[in-house]
């Protein structure tokens, strides 16, 4: 048996019975890495050598009779834009292409005490922004499920890795969809979590006020045990809120009756393909036929959160880019007269062009006299939102949509229309505006490829999406379902 | 609301990015492109909203004023493209 198939709850039981070191964990999921890396190519840094220290380190603990928490011993991967102490940090960009870190991010600690190996540092779209990985300023990663295509983005490299066994489970992050999309077209499940519940240090910022880290995992199970794990407040970030972590494995039963479910109208509309429309919608009545209810509702505001989206984060992505400047870390400039034109060659030769377009947008909206038209306005859009979100929350426990208008698309196939490929991020971006958490898990398949379900809840009732989510996958057996590739 | 090429050189000079001729022009395009979309948000009436800056409000995320851990210098000049004793080497800074 192929151990880098297996879930962590698995894997963990069968560590626990001493059944399978970490060692042969750790050594199967680098075996699979070495099989089919060339096809996948998930990884910037694969840190084969640590990871086997750790997992001899967790073997002699369970030798020694020690308690071993469920990711215990388990190879997990972490997206290229979180601080790894002595780890190659990239962000996919040439302007860190040789950061090492000096200390690891709050989530990367947590998983370490946890006992998780960290198996290497997933590929991403450059600074996280992007909705393919192909924005990577080092290499693209595919598809696991149809090699020609997009793992989606940005966490793309981590949703890889976790779909095709190069990883048990991996950490992504999310500004706009960036975990759920990717696991939609990886056919893994990813969840972003409330804005606040796990804590942002060390997680190089994108855009500060809708950033958020959460799991890829192969099933629900493994997503509450991460969480878990990763959840709680941070004295490192005064953005992580201080409410206590419940018990998310408890939430895990398979039971909705009773529960009330929202269809926002217009996330079924905007370029949706018909055929993920009926995937997400025969979902729906596979949790009505269990005892919930569902009834559709119009958010109209809906339709104006993609615009919203592209000024409030690129505006704060160009205030948190602003410090790659060549002078502490990173990519500095060669025979640069001045530090001034050591500042602007070093940017130039630095950044991709996604990343130079998001700047320039967000410089404008925010600079002297366009402020109030855009940077502010957004603002004031957003809390139109999350007033929808709060009316809609008054009636339902839970919105259920697509989390993209379509499977994984050809890699280069949109790469020339900046506005198109942003499309596919349009059912994710408003829940990230709210700060309310989203979970996507595949409900279907198209053409192959695998077809996302999203689920939104209220803020810090991640209880309750998880359970609609366990509740979804109990009763159907796509999760059991893996990419064909050897 | 289209921007002109002199805007685009303006706002790459705030954000301190050199841009080629090529890049400027692309940009101008690309910008100009998004810029159409914003006016979408014209429709909405937003005179009597407030702006949201934080989607989950907290308030006074303070700690007790005591020094704690924090970076070592040599661990925070460890990625210096140039550096001497303890400060990051740059270009002349100041005219002299």
């Amino acid at each position: 048996m192929d151990l880098s198939t297996l879930t962590a709850h698995e894997l963990h039981d069968m560590l626990k019975a001493r059944k399978v070191s970490s060692r042969e964990i750790t050594q199967a999921v680098l075996d699979r890495i070495s099989g089919v890396e060339d096809r996948v190519r998930a990884y910037v840094t694969v840190t084969a050598d640590e990871a086997l220290e750790a997992a001899r380190a967790v073997d002699e603990r369970i030798a020694r009779g020690d308690e071993i928490g469920p990711l215990t011993g388990i190879p997990a991967a972490i997206k290229d834009n979180m601080c790894t102490r002595g780890v190659l940090t990239t962000c996919a960009s040439k302007i860190l292409h040789n950061f090492v870190p000096p200390y690891d991010a709050t989530v990367v600690e947590r998983l370490s005490q946890a006992g998780a190996v960290i198996i290497g540092k997933t590929n991403l779209d450059e600074f996280a922004m992007g909705s393919s990985t192909e924005n990577s300023g080092l290499f693209v990663t595919h598809n696991p499920w149809d090699v020609t295509k997009v793992p989606g983005g940005s966490s793309g490299g981590s949703a890889a890795a976790v779909s095709a066994g190069e990883a048990i489970f991996a950490l992504g992050s999310d500004t706009g969809g960036s975990i759920r999309q990717p696991a939609s077209f990886c056919g893994v499940v990813g969840l972003k979590p409330t804005y606040g519940r796990v804590s942002r240090y060390g997680l190089v910022a994108f855009a500060s006020s809708l950033d958020q880290i959460g799991p890829i995992t192969r099933d629900v199970t493994d997503t509450a045990l991460v969480l878990q794990t990763i959840a709680g407040k941070d004295p490192l970030d005064s953005t992580s809120v201080d409410v206590p972590v419940p018990d998310y494995s408890a939430a895990l039963r398979n039971d909705v009756r009773g529960l009330k479910i929202g269809v926002p109208s217009e996330l079924f509309a905007q370029g949706v393909q018909p055929e993920i429309a009926d995937a997400v919608w025969k979902g729906i009545k596979l949790l009505k036929s269990l005892g919930a209810d569902y009834r559709e509702v119009p958010m109209p505001i809906m339709e104006y959160t993609l615009p919203t989206y592209y000024i409030l984060a690129p505006a704060e992505a160009s205030s948190n880019l602003a410090r790659y400047d060549g002078v502490r870390y990173g990519h500095r400039s060669r025979h640069s007269p001045d530090v001034l034109s050591m500042f602007s060659k070093t940017r130039d030769e630095g950044f991709g062009a996604e990343v130079k377009q998001r700047i320039m947008i967000g410089t404008y909206a925010l600079s002297a006299g366009y402020y109030d038209a855009y940077y502010l306005k957004a603002q004031k859009v957003r809390t139109l939102v999350r007033q929808a979100y709060d009316e809609a929350f008054k009636e339902f426990d839970v919105l259920i949509s697509p989390t993209s208008p379509t499977v994984a698309f050809g890699i280069g196939e949109r790469v020339d229309d900046p506005y198109q490929m942003k499309l596919a991020d349009v059912c994710t971006i408003p829940v990230n505006m709210a700060g309310i958490p989203g979970l996507s898990l595949t409900c279907g398949f198209h053409d192959g490829m695998p077809i996302g379900l999203q689920i939104m809840g209220k803020p810090f009732d991640e209880e309750t999406v998880l359970r609609v989510a366990y509740t979804f996958e109990q009763n159907t057996d796509y999760y059991k379902r893996q990419p064909g590739l050897n | 609301m289209k921007l002109s090429k002199a805007e685009v050189e303006h706002v790459a000079w705030l954000a301190r990015l050199e841009l080629s001729d090529e890049e400027k022009d692309r940009l101008t395009g690309h910008l100009n492109q998004i810029l159409l979309h914003f006016g979408k948000l014209q429709e909405l009436d937003t005179s009597e909203v407030e702006p949201t800056s934080h989607s989950i409000p907290i308030q006074n995320a303070f700690r007790e004023d005591v020094v704690g851990a924090c970076l070592s210098v040599e661990d925070a000049i460890s990625n210096a493209p140039e550096a001497r004793d303890d400060y990051f080497v740059v270009p002349q800074v100041v005219e002299m």
